[in-house]
C-alpha cells in the first residue's frame, strides 16, 4: 500500500505516493531527482548520502521516506545560495578536499553541522566528527586542511 | 606576452564545481525513459553444483520483465583473461554460472523489473537447487593434498607456477652467507572498497542496433573490445562505451565484469534501457579483491651487512575464476620487483598461483608492489635486527648507488633513472632521526612505547612497452592515445584515452595542453571516458596516465605545431625551417616581430583560402604514445607510532613521506594521492582484511561494518616532501604517482609497532592487520615467558 508523503528540500516541495519501506535517499534522488546525494554502503556507515533535516545532518539512507513527511530538507544541491558558493564548498576546491568526488556531498554537509555546532573545533574534533563519513581518495588530510579553511572564513564573515 | 608556467603549479582543479554542488554525473545518477532495473541473483554457496533453477514464481511477481538464466544466454563466452602465462590453467567463467558456482556471489541469473524494489523481490522468489560441495577459501591450503577440487583444468587448484631470477647464484650466494634471516609474511587480501560502486546503464536501440553502455570503468575501451569480441560477439563499432564520473576505482574499475555483460545481453533481448548498481554486500562479493599471499622470504647476508642473496616462495590466491589481469599480479608485477632499491647480489623467486572459491583477485592500488615492497621492507628490518644494526644504516649500506640511465636488476627489469640515497637522507632530516632515538630511549624510561619503521620503495609504472608486456603475456598492447582538436578560432580539445575517476585529467592535462601551446587553459577542454568521441585508448591504471597519455597528447601538440609552421610560413612568406613557436605565436627564428598568433594559424586552417601547396586543411592531430621501458617512482616512508601493550592499540603520532615521481604537473594533485594512498596503505597495516570461513567459505567481513575501512580520526596530517628524478625515459620526465603511497606505508607502519614492541621481545607479526587484538596477543606471547 502506497502512502503519501510531502516534503520541501531546498525550498521545493515533492509530493510522491510510495512504499512505506522507500528510503529517504531514494525518494531524494529517484522522485525529486536530486542526484548529489549518493548511496556508498547499505550498513549506514559511509556517509554519502548525508542531508539536512529539520536542521540536522542526517543519514539519508537510514530514515524512511515516510518519516520525513513534512520536513524541511537540505541536500548539497540546496547549499549554494544566489549563485554563490557555500565557504565550506569553496573551502573543499581551495584545500584540494576532494578527488572522485562521489563522498564529497555527504562530506560537505556534515562538515556544515560541525561548523554549525563547533565554530572552531581543533584538527582533533573535526577527526573525531568525522566518523561517520569514509573517504577513499583523500586519506582526510585535506578534507580536515578544508574544514579548518571554512572555519577561518566563516568566522571572519 | 609570456603565459605563466601551468607546469608545476598547483592550479586548483576545474572539476571540483561539478562535485562540490552535487553536478556529478555518476552511472546510477542516469535515468532513462522505459528503464529497467536489474537485480540478480547469487550463490550463496561457496562451491555448489546448480541441479536446477526454478524462476516461475518470480515471472508471475508484478513489474518483472525478464529473468534469464545462464542456459538462456546461448552463443555467449566466457569472460577473457587478458594476460596467459605459459602452461596458464584457464578455467570457464561464464557471465551467469550454468553448472556450477565457485564463490559466494557467483550470479546465476538477472531478474529484470519496472523498478528496482520488484527486481529485488523477485530475485528472492527463483528458487535455485543447489548441490553444496565442500569449499577451500585459505591460500595455504588450497594446493595441499584433500583441499576440494575447484575446476577440472586445474588439478590440485594450482593455476600456474613461475619463477624468475637465478636459482644456481641464489643458492651459491646462501652458502656464502654469514647470516641468514627466515620469515613468514602473509599480505592479507584487501577489498578495494572505491566509495561509489560498480553500476552500469546499458541501452539498446533496436531501429539502428546500436548499444550505449554506461559503466564505471577505469578503461571503457578496453570494456568495449573485451566484451564485444570475445564475450557477445557483437560488432565492437555497434558499442559505445561511456565511463561517465566515476568515483574512485583502485584497480577493481578495470575489469570486464558479469553483470555490465549481461546487462547488455540482455537489452538486446528486451530492447529496453536496463540499470543495475551493486550495493555495498554485492561490491563485497563481486569486486575484484586485491593482495592474498603467503611466502617464505629468506636473506643472505654478510657480517657487515651486505645483502648477497634473496629468496622468495609466494602462494598466490587467485580467488574462484581469473580475473582479467589476475595473473600479471603476483607475477611481472610482484616478483620482478624484488630487487626493490637494494643491490641484491643474488635473487631467486617462485609464484605458485592458486584457485580458491573466494571472489576473483586482481590489480588493486599497487598491485603485486605493496606485496614486494612490504617484503622487502620488513625482511629489512628484520635482517637489521639480526645483524643488531640500525635499520636506517642497513638500508642506506645496501642502496643501489645513483644511475641517471639504466640499472639491469636480477629480476628482468631495467629501471630508468635513480637516486636512493639523498631521497632516505630527506627523510630522515625531516623526521630528526637522531632526537628521535633520544626521544624514544627518554619515553621507555617512562613505560612508553615508542616506534619509528621506515620503508623505501621502488615501482614500476607508466605501464607499458607494449613489445615487453606482449612478451610477457599480455594480449593487449599498453600504449595511450591523445588527440589535439584545434577550432577554427583557436580554442582546443583535447581527447585522452586515459580515463579519470578521481585523477584530475581534465585539470592536469588542460595545464600541459596549455602550457605547450602557450594558450590560455581556459581555452583547452579536456574529454575522456567516452569510446563514441576518444580514439581507441587503454585507460588508467598503473600509474601511467600523466607519463603515457600525457606524452601522447604531447606527441599531438607536436604535430600541430609543425604543422603550424607551415601555415604561418606561407602566411609570412618564409621557410617552415625558419619558423619557431612560443608563447602561442608563431615567429621566424630571430625575427620576433614576423609573427602569426596561433588563433590566426587555426582560423587559416579552416578557411585555406591562402594556404600552403601540399597541405591537408583542417587543425587536428592523434597520437599513440608506446613507451620504450617502464618508469621506476621511488621513495622512502617513515611512520611513527605509540602502542599501548595493555591495550594493543597503536596510534600513528607522525607520517612522513619522501617520494620521487620525477617531473610533477600539478603538485596539489601529486599530494592527494599521495595522501589518499598512505591511508589505505595504512589501512591494510592496521585495520583491513578479507576474511573469509575456511569452511563454509562466507566473506566474514562482508560489509562496511565488518571490514574497518581507515577513518579520518586514526589517521595524522602526513608531512610530505620530494626529490626530482626526471626518467629519462618519455620527454615529459614524468614517473608516475597514483600508486606510491599505497606501496610505501603498509611496511613503514608495521616496521614502526614491532620497533616499539622490540623491547618486549616481539621480532614479527607474520600477519596483518596489526589490530589491539593481534597487538596484544604477541606482547602477551612474547612478555609470558620472561
Ligand atoms: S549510504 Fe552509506 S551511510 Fe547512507
Ligand atoms: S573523494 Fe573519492 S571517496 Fe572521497
Amino acid at each position: 500500500m502506497k502512502t503519501k508523503v510531502t516534503m520541501t528540500i531546498n525550498g521545493v516541495s515533492y509530493s510522491h505516493e510510495v512504499e512505506p519501506r522507500m528510503l529517504l535517499v531514494h525518494f531524494i534522488r529517484e522522485l525529486a531527482g536530486l542526484t548529489g546525494t549518493h548511496v556508498g554502503c547499505d550498513t549506514s556507515q559511509c556517509g554519502a548520502c548525508t542531508i539536512n533535516l529539520n536542521g540536522l545532518a542526517v543519514k539519508s539512507c537510514t530514515l524512511l521516506a515516510v518519516q520525513a513527511d513534512g520536513a524541511q530538507i537540505t541536500t548539497i544541491e540546496g547549499l549554494a545560495k544566489d549563485g554563490k558558493l557555500h565557504p565550506i564548498q569553496e573551502a573543499f576546491w581551495e584545500k584540494h578536499g576532494l578527488q572522485c568526488g562521489f563522498c564529497t556531498p555527504g562530506m560537505i554537509m556534515s562538515a556544515a553541522q560541525i561548523l554549525q555546532r563547533n565554530p572552531n573545533p581543533s584538527e582533533a574534533e573535526i577527526r573525531h566528527e568525522l566518523e561517520g563519513n569514509l573517504c577513499r581518495c583523500t586519506g582526510y588530510h585535506n578534507i580536515v586542511k578544508a574544514i579548518q579553511y571554512a572555519a577561518e572564513t566563516m568566522a571572519k564573515r | 606576452m609570456a603565459t605563466a608556467r601551468l607546469m608545476g603549479s598547483s592550479i586548483k582543479r576545474r572539476e571540483d564545481p561539478r562535485f562540490i554542488t552535487g553536478k556529478g554525473n555518476y552511472t546510477d545518477d542516469l535515468k532513462l525513459p522505459g528503464m529497467t532495473y536489474a537485480a540478480f541473483v547469487r550463490s550463496e554457496h561457496a562451491n555448489a553444483r546448480i541441479r536446477g533453477i526454478d524462476t516461475a514464481r518470480a515471472r508471475a511477481h508484478p513489474g518483472v520483465v525478464a529473468i534469464f538464466t545462464g542456459k538462456d544466454m546461448t552463443g555467449v563466452n566466457s569472460l577473457p583473461c587478458g594476460w596467459l602465462l605459459p602452461e596458464l590453467k584457464v578455467p570457464q567463467h561464464p557471465p551467469l554460472a550454468t553448472e556450477a558456482a565457485r564463490c559466494v556471489g557467483d550470479p546465476v541469473a538477472i531478474v529484470i523489473a519496472e523498478s528496482q524494489t520488484a527486481a529485488l523481490d523477485a530475485a528472492d522468489l527463483v528458487k535455485v537447487d543447489w548441490d553444496v560441495l565442500p569449499s577451500v577459501t585459505s591460500t595455504a591450503r588450497a594446493a595441499t593434498p584433500g583441499a576440494p577440487q575447484i575446476h577440472e583444468v586445474a588439478p590440485n587448484n594450482i593455476a600456474f607456477k613461475f619463477q624468475i631470477g637465478d636459482a644456481a647464484e641464489t643458492d651459491a650466494a646462501f652458502t656464502k652467507a654469514d647470516v641468514v634471516v627466515k620469515k613468514r609474511i602473509v599480505n592479507q587480501r584487501l577489498v578495494a572498497n572505491a566509495m561509489e560502486p560498480r553500476a552500469c546503464v546499458a541501452r539498446y536501440e533496436d531501429a539502428t542496433g546500436d548499444l550505449t553502455l554506461w559503466v564505471t570503468s577505469q578503461n571503457p575501451h578496453v570494456h568495449r573490445l573485451l566484451m564485444t569480441a570475445f564475450v557477445l560477439g557483437i560488432p565492437e563499432h555497434k558499442v559505445r562505451v561511456i565511463a561517465p564520473d566515476v568515483g574512485g576505482g583502485f584497480g577493481s574499475k578495470i575489469f570486464l565484469y558479469n553483470e555490465e555483460t549481461v546487462c547488455s545481453w540482455a537489452t538486446r533481448q528486451i530492447k529496453r534501457p536496463i540499470r543495475w548498481t551493486s550495493d555495498r554486500r554485492e561490491a563485497f562479493q563481486t569486486d575484484a579483491q586485491g593482495r592474498d599471499h603467503v611466502t617464505d622470504a629468506e636473506v643472505a647476508l654478510s657480517k657487515d651487512g651486505t645483502m648477497l642473496g634473496l629468496r622468495v616462495k609466494t602462494t598466490a590466491n587467485l580467488g574462484a575464476y581469473l580475473s582479467t589481469f589476475a595473473p600479471a599480479v603476483p607475477t611481472f608485477l610482484y616478483a620482478t620487483l624484488l630487487n626493490g632499491v637494494y643491490a641484491f647480489g643474488a635473487i631467486h623467486a617462485e609464484v605458485t598461483g592458486v584457485f580458491t572459491n573466494t571472489t576473483p583477485v586482481d590489480a588493486y592500488r599497487g598491485a603485486g608492489r605493496p606485496e614486494a615492497a612490504y617484503l622487502l621492507e620488513r625482511m629489512v628490518d628484520a635482517c637489521a635486527a639480526a645483524l643488531k644494526m640500525d635499520p636506517a644504516e642497513l638500508r642506506k649500506k645496501n642502496f643501489i648507488p645513483k644511475f641517471d640511465n639504466g640499472y639491469q636488476t636480477k629480476v628482468a627489469l631495467m629501471y630508468d633513472s635513480g637516486n636512493y640515497g639523498p631521497c632516505f637522507d630527506t627523510l630522515l632530516q625531516m623526521l630528526d632521526y637522531k632526537k628521535f632515538r633520544a626521544d624514544q630511549a627518554a619515553a621507555r624510561a617512562q613505560g612508553r612505547l615508542l616506534g619509528v619503521g621506515f620503508s623505501t620503495y621502488i615501482e614500476a609504472c607508466s605501464i607499458a612497452p607494449s613489445k615487453v608486456v606482449g612478451a610477457l603475456g599480455a594480449q593487449a598492447g599498453l600504449w595511450e592515445s591523445g588527440k589535439v582538436r584545434v577550432h577554427p578560432t583557436g580554442k582546443v580539445t583535447v581527447f585522452t584515452g586515459s580515463h579519470s575517476h578521481g585523477q584530475g585529467h581534465e585539470t592536469t592535462f588542460a595545464q600541459l595542453a596549455a602550457d605547450q601551446l602557450g594558450i590560455p587553459m581556459d581555452d583547452v577542454d579536456i574529454v575522456h571516458g567516452d569510446t563514441g568521441i576518444v580514439p581507441f585508448g587503454m585507460g588508467t591504471y598503473g600509474s601511467r596516465s600523466a607519463s603515457v597519455g600525457g606524452t601522447a597528447i604531447l606527441m599531438s601538440i607536436n604535430k600541430i605545431k609543425e604543422k603550424g609552421k607551415r601555415i604561418a610560413a606561407h602566411l609570412l612568406e618564409a621557410s617552415p625551417g625558419d619558423m619557431d613557436y612560443a608563447n602561442g605565436q608563431f615567429f621566424v627564428k630571430g625575427s620576433p616581430e614576423k609573427a602569426v598568433p596561433f588563433g590566426t594559424v587555426a582560423l587559416v586552417a579552416y578557411v585555406p583560402h591562402n594556404f600552403p601547396e601540399g597541405v591537408e586543411p583542417g587543425l587536428e592531430e592523434t597520437s599513440f604514445y608506446d613507451p620504450s621501458n617502464f618508469c621506476f617512482p621511488f621513495g622512502a616512508h617513515a611512520c611513527v607510532v605509540e602502542v599501548d601493550p595493555d591495550t594493543g592499540h597503536v596510534k600513528i603520532l607522525r607520517y612522513l613521506a619522501v617520494d620521487d615521481v620525477g617531473n610533477v604537473i600539478n603538485p596539489m594533485i601529486v599530494d592527494g594521492m599521495v595522501h589518499g594512498g598512505i591511508a589505505q596503505g595504512v589501512g591494510q597495516a592496521l585495520w583491513e582484511g578479507a576474511v573469509y570461513d575456511d569452511t563454509s567459505g562466507q566473506l566474514i567481513t562482508g560489509s562496511m561494518m565488518d571490514y574497518a575501512l581507515p577513518k579520518a580520526d586514526g589517521l595524522p596530517m602526513y608531512e610530505t616532501a620530494r626529490t626530482v628524478t626526471p626518467t629519462p625515459v618519455n620527454p615529459l620526465g614524468i614517473k608516475g604517482a597514483g600508486e606510491t603511497g599505497t606501496i610505501a606505508s603498509t611496511p613503514a607502519v608495521v616496521n614502526a609497532v614491532v620497533d616499539a614492541l622490540s623491547g618486549l621481545g616481539v621480532d614479527h607479526f607474520e600477519a596483518m592487520p596489526l589490530t589491539p587484538e593481534r597487538v596484544w596477543k604477541a606482547v602477551q606471547a612474547a612478555t609470558s615467558g620472561k
